[in-house]
């Protein structure tokens, strides 16, 4: 009877021990983690698996916390530095052909053709509002509805223009410049957009002419 | 005087703003209530049910003894405990993978063919009608997934990991989208999957039949399709990375009264 209980006892013993054995550490399970992403994906079309490789910027930002302050400072100052300036210091190109990038929220799924930049748009009214006229805008980023008349640019010639222009170029670069995890797309940095559809998109925040500083 | 006016104009001109914004989405909160009253949703539960029942496969059996996790043939309240543990398979599976491995078992089909085979087309879309079905037959039951074993906490840890996890061209994680309270795209609301979304929101809503494409999607196209928007490579179907992150979003939504086959845009 006693040996009986003892045997029990053992194994409730047993079991409670793997119960806590196998529930692995936190870094256990971000390697699991890894190893999953890893092995769930495949080449489909243009995109490859190479795409989850991650550099600096995505590993830190990829946890409900906040990375450190110094990594972060490393991913800003690595972003600035990667920022490629306007040929000829010319900043502002279309703003119509910037509006139609804005609207066009194609490029780089597994479903597109090509990786060209020409086959791209520019996202912007998922997540952002631009044009007061167009109702369907996402909310994700915040609206830039008078984004040039809010900051003083009447006219081409306003001295306000020069460092706003330069703030917006590099926010359109590499939007981890200014914040090292922000949700925006780094569509210079990537290649997503070219030097010409950034300047169109500039023009559109920035033009006194575009609709959105009226 | 003339600044009163103009003050008064751009308050007008706001309201006529967001005036504007709230019928289109109200137009769309009516356009989906009144397809509520005949979701095509019920041609697929149908479906399922007749592919449940029907002797099939080289075994030439029916699925009337698959063991959704609360024993073989229990249908009923199933959806709404997936993905969990299964001893036979020694993992962790959800709706689908849970199915397939019924169809390879009983009926002889073979599940790494199956999984395989793009979405719509063949044996995959009598998976996605049965998964109808199963989760039809769970409508206003509240999820409560069982967490009690080791694979299932693992699971949730992995998903949350992978719910987070940045990559690709546009460096998109799916907390990029899904990660706060009251956002949206365009005019799409987009539930917070970090927490309980609330009833039939979110975990809760899927499959679910959309409007724009007239398709039955599955959870498994759901998160594909998530996927591809992410600009990520392809999930595989029912890869460890789907059903961690179903288990996170189902373990999150735990409460959460199941619409499912919702009726989508």
């Amino acid at each position: 009877m006693k040996k009986i209980h003892l045997l029990i006892g053992g194994a409730a013993a047993a079991s409670l021990l793997t119960g806590c054995a196998s529930m692995p550490s936190p870094a256990e399970l971000d390697a699991k983690a890894r190893q999953a992403v890893k092995t769930s994906f495949r080449d489909q079309g243009i995109a490859k698996t190479d795409r989850l490789n991650q550099d600096l910027g995505q590993s830190a930002c990829s946890s409900d916390k906040a990375p450190d302050d110094a990594t972060a400072d490393k991913i800003m100052a690595e972003a600035l530095h990667s920022v490629k300036w306007p040929a000829n210091g010319q900043y502002l190109g279309d703003w119509k052909a910037g509006e139609k990038l804005a609207q066009d929220g194609r490029g780089m799924t597994w479903t597109d053709a090509s990786t060209d930049s020409k086959a791209n748009g520019g996202n912007c009214y998922n997540c952002h509002q631009i044009d007061k006229k167009e109702i369907s805008y996402g909310t994700i980023g915040p609206s830039l509805w008078n984004y040039g008349k809010n900051r003083g640019i009447n006219s081409l010639s306003s001295p306000a223009l020069a460092p706003i222009a330069q703030y917006t170029w590099v926010k359109l670069w590499n939007a981890k410049a200014y914040s090292a995890c922000s949700n925006m797309p780094r569509f210079g940095h990537k290649g997503l957009l070219d030097e010409q559809q950034l300047r169109d998109i500039m023009a559109l925040l920035l033009d006194p002419k575009s609709p959105v500083n009226q | 005087m003339r600044t009163r006016t103009l003050i008064g104009l751009a308050a007008l001109a706001l309201c006529a703003g967001a005036q504007a914004q709230k019928s289109a989405a109200d137009g769309i909160a009516e356009y989906r209530k009144m397809l509520e009253d005949g979701n095509p949703a019920e041609l697929f539960e149908a479906k399922g049910e007749s592919l449940w029942k029907q002797k099939r496969g080289p075994k030439n059996a029916s699925l009337e003894k698959c063991d959704l996790g609360l024993g073989p043939g229990v249908v009923k309240g199933a959806f709404v405990t997936l993905p969990r543990y299964f001893p036979d398979t020694q993992k962790v599976q959800d709706l689908e993978s849970r199915l397939v491995t019924c169809m390879a078992t009983l009926q002889g089909f073979d599940a790494a063919e199956i999984a395989k085979t793009p979405f719509g087309r063949g044996e995959m879309a009598n998976v996605t009608a049965l998964a109808t079905w199963v989760a039809a037959e769970s409508r206003g039951l509240r999820f409560n997934l069982p967490q009690g074993n080791a694979a299932e906490r693992e699971s949730y840890e992995i998903g949350k990991r992978a719910f987070f996890f940045r990559g690709g061209t546009h460096d998109f994680s799916c907390a990029s989208c899904h990660g706060e309270d009251g956002k949206r795209i365009r005019l799409q609301d987009l539930p917070n999957l970090t927490k309980n979304p609330g009833d039939g929101i979110g975990f809760a809503a899927w499959p679910a039949y959309r409007v724009s494409n007239g398709q039955m999607w599955s959870m498994q196209l759901r998160l594909n399709d998530c996927y591809r928007q992410q600009r990520f490579p392809y999930p595989g179907f029912g890869s460890e990375v789907t059903i961690a992150l179903a288990t996170y979003m189902g373990v999150n939504a735990k409460g959460a009264e199941s619409i499912a086959p919702a009726i989508k845009r």
